[in-house]
């Protein structure tokens, strides 16, 4: 469950650290926070003197440090799930089925209750801090008709606690509809506190929105269902309601001025608390890491670059080490000469032919994807077949190590029909690929993949009247969603090319119900999210692309012993055969459109624009390296066709 | 030291190769009528409800629109609001006077700030409005009067005019690197990436070919540079603090803050890559290095002294190239252009406006940077009777010496060749390349307060 057993060296000495470090980091932020919050929440502006010593005295409070330490582990759980969530590939669930999927898989479900606690854990500290009518859950009040004093449910410390229960559920539900453990790398490299000081006002101004939006919210919410808890948590712990207070899910008592400020106010602080570890966690691991060119002694070997860029079972090793290529090929010579040296006995040019089969082989996996993809992409842009049949994801997932996010990043290429060359299709998913797994982040469309539904869904199929006709795709194109009509017969396993022997339905004799069809709504493909899954760990491409083609340019003045010119003419029909490919999948619709610019949130959306970004790279790489050679390039041995393209980039047409 | 070598009259131009020079007038251009804001009053007065007046100058004009709409009407608002929001209007014009006391710029209007900090001389009144060679063929854009841009090719007639709804009061051009389309536009409220497709004959390419990135706060900009990798683009505005590292295809950006100068308005990339030189309004400037992203600041003492520092510090060339374009620029030159070889420098002197016989007009000095610096003048270039030079920029890879491109102030674009076999470097590389392989190594670089120290 853990990825600490199985893990290499690097997660062991790099990674954790890195981790402890950032959560270091908030823990020693959360006492300032937490004195921005006293000021905040005691706040009077016609006593100023008095808000002051009575901050001051409140922060000195055993109360607060108490809080604090409570803050403490709160911080360190959230770190700890930083830890064991992050992912370098975000998860695109490909249509509206899939996203419920993962909302409703079991260990977002522990997510989510994990974050509920704490929530609520936070924001009793918050109340405490705040004090006065917030503090206690039982308040003595005075019996209206007997007299007497009894412990009454003080509904404000009730109303904080719940406030703060569902902002931690919408939190973790946001943290997979935005992606919040997607981990991205900047374009410039930075050291951690200009970048910390950069990001901070961002980080606070979308802790402020999230608040109020979510204290909004929550307010509706109360206002609605307030009752329930109140009335359950009242004969559990046997308060009494205090009738002589407005009750709170009423409109006269939520317009209260004071509570609101304090409800957003504790918000923010909550998910200030939150966003500041995932910040300085995302941070701290995409810090730049300098892996050696080759090793002086044996045991360090596997610390290397070449072997470290062969790597595959740590995605963030081979990320990084990726990362370092490229900055090494832009900004140091000495390192370059290294990649282009000789060995010692013997005269080979290991690093070299390491590094650029790394990079070439990761680069032909690309295009290997994306041709599969154009395969099976009908001409109206969707997947033709989904087949997100059991038996193939077991069959994959039974060979990978973990099988978490596995299915997540397989889902496009799941979603090739088996008629393409089994090899791709395997190599794809035994390879690079399994490495894109970070344990524990869920299972997509498992939950609804059932038979049942699939049957449920497939028996409206067979009505339609053109079920299982590719040879019509005129019609398909019409019937907006006869395109999975042909997906369902395809992966239950009839042969699309013999409609004949397919049984004839009764035409129209029973209408499809109601459940079958929004089903069937649900699960057609959001537009571009396969176009976005495809290109979903594209960052490695990316860095691939910089350093091959930095290090090809810089071996035109650099390279002493000719080492390049021998793998010259690969790269070039590598770069070229891929920007043919992304080429064609630029044509499909929906491919080139770009996604809407989310204003603020902390979820990470750079994997949205990694298509595009890609595209400019690979062009970019290749004028590098047609700029640098120039007419040279007509002595290297590649075909017709692809001198063809390169002299296009010469004459700087493309 | 100043001795004319030989003074180069050019009137009858002589024209290398193809190179299209086309001529705009101001009579052909039409520019903006009226800004939007004004139009106003071409309007009969409508009494709207305040809620609406109020919505409306909240997002005509933000937050000082809406005390102002609330102030204004103080007969239909309960008075303490009244009284509250002309409280609070009277106290941001305050804030916003002081301010505007420490950073005088800062008191300019938005076309006001384009025109002081715009490489074009006399900005507001040219027909030409920005100029720039494609860095790798022989193509160039012009940005005109009329907030279009067109784009002439050698042995090409098609010359396709790029207009856009966000482009206004275009204050710099500039090619993308490494890539045959993209060409960047720095507009009054954003930054504009055209993808010109260099094969197709449209003249007209539609909007939907450009990119619009932008960020609150961050506008007008007036400068932009693209790295020479073509990789990153660096945007400034006068009125912004930071500077903005766009990843132009994901279009996100890393905003530099750095606190003083009061904005950044004119940025510059080294040759290879290394550093980037940002000049604030100021007397102020930094040098960036552009591995981690670390900053100097290099104030601006007036006089040799700066520059007496700088040579004790045995800096590389490059540097010194620097400092000493701008110090010259602060002073009296408002121009200077290196051609790509590094063999001429063209110093464009800004004339006196108010005598009649002091015309603007481009000095061409010869350069060497091996073994030592050196600064030899080589003579004038001017226009035809009654033209000035606006903007000059040298072709990045002429063939046969240096071909350099002046836009002139009765708009015509021309290209005053300079024929020569490169000195010191038959058969060497370029001495650009030279100055590169001395700032290879950035990892053992350091900036220069790191060296002293």
């Amino acid at each position: 469950m853990f990825s600490l057993k199985q893990n290499s060296w690097f997660i062991r000495k790099v990674v954790i650290w890195r981790a402890v470090a950032s959560i270091a980091w908030s823990v020693l932020l959360l006492p300032v926070t937490a004195a921005v919050f006293v000021l905040l929440s005691r706040f009077s502006l016609f006593h100023p003197i008095q808000w002051i010593s009575d901050c001051t005295s409140l922060l000195a409070a055993s109360s607060t440090v108490f809080s604090l330490v409570v803050l403490c582990g709160v911080v360190l759980i959230t770190g700890f799930f930083n830890l064991e969530f992050y992912t370098l590939v975000p998860a695109i669930p490909c249509s509206r089925m899939a996203l419920l999927g993962t909302v409703l898989h079991p260990r977002q479900c522990v997510h989510s209750l994990v974050y509920c606690t704490m929530g609520m854990l936070v924001m009793w500290c918050a109340s405490v801090t705040i004090g006065g009518r917030y503090s206690t859950l039982g308040t003595p009040c005075r019996q209206s008709e007997s007299g007497e004093v009894v412990t009454c449910l003080n509904e404000y410390h009730l109303f904080i606690l719940l406030a703060g229960a569902f902002m931690g559920y919408s939190h973790s539900f946001l943290g997979v509809v935005q992606n919040m453990y997607y981990v991205s790398f900047q374009p410039i490299q930075q050291y951690k506190y200009p970048r910390f000081k950069g990001c901070l006002p961002m980080v606070v101004k979308c802790s402020v929105i999230q608040a109020l939006y979510s204290a909004r919210n929550f307010a509706a919410f109360y206002f609605f269902f307030g009752y329930a808890p109140k009335t359950w948590i009242s004969s559990t712990l046997n308060l009494q309601i205090d009738s002589s207070i407005q009750p709170l899910d009423s409109l006269t008592g939520l317009l209260d001025f004071s509570l609101l400020y304090h409800l957003s106010i504790s918000g923010t602080f909550l998910y200030l608390t939150w966003y500041l570890t995932v910040l300085l966690f995302r941070i701290c691991v995409t810090e730049a890491y300098s892996f050696p060119v080759q090793s002086t002694f044996t045991e360090d070997a596997e610390q290397s670059l070449p072997k470290v860029l062969a790597e595959k079972n740590t995605l963030v090793m081979k990320f990084l080490a990726l990362q370092d290529l490229a900055l090494l090929s832009h900004h140091s010579l000495s390192r370059r000469l290294e990649v282009f040296s000789l060995s010692q006995p013997g005269g080979h040019a290991h690093n070299w032919n390491a590094i650029s089969r790394e990079c070439l082989s990761l680069l032909s996996e690309l295009t290997q994807r994306l041709v599969a993809h154009q395969d099976a992409v009908a001409s109206n842009g969707r997947v033709k077949s989904q087949s997100a049949s059991s038996d193939t994801r077991s069959a994959s997932s039974s060979s990978s190590v973990v099988s978490g996010t596995e299915d997540i990043a397989e889902t496009p290429r799941l979603s090739v029909p088996l008629r393409t060359p089994g090899s791709v299709f395997k190599s794809s998913v035994g390879g690079a690929n399994n490495a894109l797994t970070a344990p524990f982040t869920p299972d997509v469309n498992s939950p609804f993949s059932s038979p049942a539904i699939r049957r449920l869904v497939g028996q409206q199929d067979r009505q339609s009247p053109c079920f299982g006709t590719e040879q019509s795709p005129h019609i398909m194109r019409r019937g907006p969603k006869l395109w999975s009509a042909s997906t369902e017969s395809q992966s239950s396993g009839s042969p699309p090319a013999s409609p004949a022997t397919v049984p004839s339905p009764p035409a129209a004799s029973q209408k499809p119900s109601f459940l079958a069809q929004w089903l069937q709504n649900r699960r057609e493909q959001l537009p571009e999210a396969s176009s976005q899954a495809l290109f979903a760990d594209s960052q490695a491409h990316i860095w691939a692309l910089q350093g091959l083609s930095h290090l090809v340019a810089a071996s035109f003045s650099e390279d002493q012993f000719g080492v390049v010119q021998t793998t010259l003419p690969n790269v070039l029909s590598c770069l070229v055969v891929l920007l043919e490919a992304v080429d064609r999948h630029f044509k499909l619709p929906h491919a080139s459109s770009k996604p809407v610019r989310t204003i603020c949130s902390m979820g990470d959306s750079t994997y949205k624009t990694l298509r595009f970004a890609l595209r400019a790279a690979l062009k970019t790489a290749i004028y590098k390296i047609t700029t640098t050679f120039g007419e040279h390039l007509n002595a290297v041995n590649i075909s017709t066709e692809h001198r063809k393209r390169l002299q296009q980039f010469l004459e700087f047409k493309d | 030291f100043c001795t004319l070598v030989k003074i180069l009259c050019v009137s009858g131009w002589l024209q290398p190769c193809d190179l299209p020079s086309p001529q705009f007038t101001r009579d052909t251009l039409k520019g903006h009528s009226r800004p939007e804001s004004s139009s106003r009053s071409a309007f009969l007065d409508q009494r709207d409800t305040l809620w609406m007046r109020s919505a409306g100058a909240w997002r005509d004009a933000g937050l000082y629109g809406l005390l102002d709409e609330i102030t204004n009407s103080a007969e239909e608002v309960p008075r303490f609001l009244a009284v509250g929001s002309a409280c609070v209007l009277a106290l941001l014009r305050w804030a916003s006077s002081f301010h505007g006391s420490l950073f005088p710029h800062l008191t300019l209007s938005s076309d006001e700030m384009v025109a002081e900090f715009s490489q074009m001389l006399d900005w507001s009144d040219s027909a030409l409005r920005s100029f720039a060679w494609h860095p790798h063929t022989d193509k160039f854009a012009v940005a005109l009067l009329d907030d279009s841009i067109r784009i002439y090719k050698s042995n090409s007639s098609a010359t396709p005019t790029l207009k856009h709804r966000c482009q206004r009061s275009v204050c710099a051009l500039q090619w993308k690197p490494l890539c045959g389309s993209a060409l960047a536009v720095a507009c009054q409220s954003c930054l504009l990436i055209w993808h010109v497709d260099p094969t197709s004959l449209s003249t007209r390419p539609s909007s939907g070919c450009a990119q619009v990135l932008s960020h609150p706060g961050h506008s007008p900009i007036t400068s932009i540079a693209w790295s020479p990798t073509g990789s990153l683009l660096v945007s400034a505005s006068p009125v912004d603090t930071a500077m903005m590292v766009w990843d132009v295809a994901a279009e996100s950006a890393v905003p530099l803050q750095r606190v003083g100068g009061g904005g950044v308005t004119y940025l510059s990339w080294s040759p290879d890559g290394s550093r980037l030189l940002a000049a604030t309004p100021s007397a102020l400037f930094r040098v960036w290095e552009t591995r981690m992203w670390t900053c100097e600041r290099w104030p601006c003492l007036k006089g040799s002294c700066q520059v007496r520092k700088l040579r004790k510090l045995s800096i590389t060339v490059f540097e010194l190239m620097y400092a000493f374009i701008y110090f010259f620029k602060l002073t009296f030159f408002s121009q200077t252009s290196w051609d790509p070889r590094g063999e001429r420098l063209a110093v464009l002197l800004k004339g006196d406006s108010q005598a009649v016989n002091h015309p603007s007009v481009i000095a061409v000095f010869k350069t060497r940077s091996s073994p030592v610096f050196e600064l030899l003048p080589c003579g004038f270039v001017m226009g035809e009777a009654g033209a000035e030079p606006r903007f000059m920029q040298f072709h990045p890879h002429f063939q046969h010496g240096a071909l350099l491109t002046v836009c002139w102030s009765d708009g015509r674009i021309s290209h005053v060749p300079f024929y020569f076999s490169s000195a010191g470097l038959l058969g060497g590389d370029s001495p650009q390349q030279a100055l590169a392989s001395n700032t290879a190594d950035h990892s053992s670089n350091k900036l220069y307060t790191e060296q002293i120290s």
